[in-house]
């Protein structure tokens, strides 16, 4: 039983209940780092580690924080959490975590930490809260990295900044989309991506 | 010098939007965009919460987290660089400003505060308000030049939602296909208003 | 869950101790390693400007320090053009002296739309074994379609043909104006001449297509579909090495390399 409720907070934000796609949950810093894989991929590591980890020290912490000042404490939790993710990313991958310049403060805000922390960890063990955490934090990752893999893909024509379509500048056949690499490639792209998991999910369909 | 902080607030609203080139604020753009009225209440409250924080974050950030900047206390003090402090002090005052403007707007300007009182809890936790802090700092603005930006992010980001909204609400009358209804289409729809916006792209003072 | 106001306080005061033991502690250990990684980051710009590097090539720490060794920083005054031996350039902060009203002066009005030039500026020379200057670099910085473009041109010996060209910092349009960090289009700079027969830099980013060095040296070929960030390149090159930007300290360092 245990095992069980713990796999389905693993699986269940992948697809069933996607903190992006069904929750509109935490695109705010998302996107802006998706135009290359490999500062997604940093992006996503990042979340992941917040999430869980927010989640398990919320959790830890549930029966003793004063209902008054819960959300403030919550925060200040998550506010740390962060300083030290940009900290270490600061230190040991400097080139990417040049890149994403503010939008690893913006985690901060990122609906899906605090949603999580509120509505999840404040009710459940720490084990399960920190599954939970990475559950979500995989449900995020899974749409960024999506998303990056056919920016950069079609964008620039490479993955992880290895060349996979020769490009016509460079005598090759491919001729980048530049659309792909501005923001409304990622609108539309998350927006197919929507449309795709409700067509393979009809439940999802909204009721208008 | 006018020249200069129009040039500020022009590219903050129209060429790098909060929310269509910077992607901020999605969260509550998407969600509170169904109705033109409720989007105008959240505009509103977002460019006066921003007006209030942006250069409220500048003045903390001189005076105290910059290297050196203890200097004005004690002149032992200028060597600590508290910059790491940032992110968890502008949280901290984006929280505390937002819950003072509300009391405030409460006791002397209820008709106001019925406006906009719904969303400033909400706003807390947006994207947009913490996200111009941080561009603030990154790009090392003044306090005027600060202070324009913020209004200007805030109007930029209200144009967006507001736009938004009204093409939203006459999208009810439109026949979409049942997987696109909602979420999808809304993010298409910002991604069309996002290449709209990129024809500001370039204008000069 | 309701708590007496004092343990609501304690509870708070002892969070915020934890956290930031937790912060300050983090921030203090690591400061060292990220400083480093700036310098080392400044360094490898320098590097790639110089041609000792391949654009997008990572070498690790000891190479660039190693190779960093054969390049000299100078701290010089702009309006005259003197050195300043008394500023130490490994401390001295262009960025933050331009910002600086005390240590900058306001532009005068120009097409690169620079707001503010340091009095001191940093110059790296390229030093060969004997000691003799192969390459100036010289950074420059200037606003293309979005953003301010900052970057090092590089200049021969003669201090009159281009010897690389690089930006490390940008957010102009992916694909579009973005391609100034391209190692095609650098690789077209290298060989052109700045100035003109009366003095002034005559360099530019042209529409469409220039000829080789030998006939067009002027000319650069424009990055197709952005008018606007070729121009911002030919601007912020002619300012910075202009009379109001290195003007001065190149003439001074080419007279001397004549007498």
């Amino acid at each position: 039983m245990a095992s069980n409720k713990a796999r389905e907070a693993l699986i269940d934000p992948l697809f069933n209940n996607n903190p992006i796609a069904l929750q509109v949950l935490g695109i705010c810093s998302a996107l802006a780092v998706t135009t290359k894989m490999d500062t997604a991929m940093v992006m996503s590591i990042a979340v992941v580690v917040v999430i869980s980890l927010s989640n398990f020290f919320v959790s830890v912490l549930r029966d003793q924080i004063p209902n008054s000042i819960r959300i403030i404490v919550q925060l200040t939790i998550i506010a740390s959490l962060v300083i030290v993710t940009d900290q270490v990313l600061k230190a040991y991958v400097f080139e990417i975590s040049k890149q994403l310049s503010v939008f690893v403060g913006l985690i901060i805000t990122n609906c899906i930490v605090m949603g999580r922390a509120e509505a999840y960890a404040m009710q459940n063990p720490p084990g399960l809260s920190l599954i939970d955490g990475i559950g979500n934090g995989l449900g995020y990752a899974v749409i960024l990295m999506l998303t990056a893999f056919f920016r950069e893909l079609f964008g620039s024509g490479t993955l992880f900044g290895k060349q996979i379509f020769q490009l016509a500048t460079e005598g090759g056949w491919y001729t980048p989309n530049g659309l792909m690499v501005l923001s409304p490639g990622a609108f539309f792209l998350i927006g197919f991506f929507i449309w795709i998991l409700r067509v393979w999910k009809p439940e999802q369909v909204e009721e208008e | 010098m006018l020249e200069h902080y129009l040039s500020i607030a022009l590219t903050a609203i129209f060429v790098e939007n909060m929310a269509l080139a910077f992607f901020l604020g999605m969260c509550s753009f998407l969600a509170v965009s169904k109705k033109v009225d409720t989007a105008i209440g959240l505009g509103m409250a977002v460019t006066f919460v921003l007006t209030i924080t942006v250069p409220m974050n500048n003045l903390i950030y001189n005076y105290l987290l910059k290297e050196g900047s203890l200097e004005w206390i004690h002149p032992s003090l200028a060597q600590y660089d508290l910059s790491f402090l940032g992110f968890l002090t502008y949280i901290g005052t984006i929280a505390a400003m937002v819950q003072i403007v509300e009391m405030t707007l409460d006791r002397y300007a209820p008709a106001l505060y019925g406006a906009l009182g719904v969303f400033l809890p909400l706003i807390a936790v947006n994207c947009a308000i913490l996200g111009a802090s941080l561009f603030m700092v990154e790009r090392d603005y003044t306090l005027g030049e600060s202070t324009v930006y913020g209004i200007g992010s805030g109007i930029g980001w209200a144009l967006a939602i507001i736009g938004l909204a009204a093409i939203r609400e006459r999208l009810r009358y439109s026949n979409i296909p049942p997987g696109l209804r909602g979420l999808g289409i809304t993010f298409i729809i910002t991604g069309l208003m996002a290449i709209g916006f990129m024809a500001f792209a370039g204008i000069q003072l | 869950m309701q708590r007496s106001v004092g343990y609501t306080l304690l509870f708070a005061t002892l969070v915020c101790i934890v956290c930031a033991v937790v912060v300050s502690g983090s921030a203090v250990q690591l400061k060292e390693r990220q400083d480093v990684n700036v310098l080392l980051d400044k360094q490898s710009n320098v590097l790639e400007a110089a041609g000792m590097r391949m654009p997008g090539e990572q070498l690790p720490p000891e190479v660039i320090e190693e190779r960093f060794a054969t390049i000299e920083a100078q701290v010089i005054e702009l309006a005259t053009g003197e050195i300043r031996d008394d500023v130490d350039p490994a401390t001295f902060d262009q960025k933050k002296a331009a910002q600086d009203p005390a240590t900058s002066e306001k532009a005068p009005d120009n097409l690169a739309r620079v707001q503010r030039v340091p009095n001191l500026a940093l110059v790296y020379l390229v030093k060969g074994d004997g000691g003799e200057v192969e390459k100036y670099i010289f950074p420059v910085e200037g606003k293309g379609l979005w953003s301010t473009l900052r970057g090092f041109i590089a200049l021969e010996a003669d201090l009159q043909t281009v010897a690389g060209i690089t930006f490390y910092e940008h957010k102009e349009t992916p694909g579009l104006g973005g391609e100034v960090d391209n190692p095609g289009w650098k690789s077209l700079w290298p060989g052109r001449k700045i100035f003109g027969p009366d003095g002034e830099p005559e360099i530019e980013v042209v529409k469409g297509r220039a000829g080789p060095p030998a006939e067009e040296p002027y000319k650069v070929d424009g990055l197709s579909g952005a008018t606007i960030t070729s121009r911002g390149v030919s601007y912020l090159v002619q300012f910075w090495l202009g009379p109001e930007g290195f003007g001065p300290y190149i003439d001074k360092q080419a007279a001397r390399r004549a007498a």
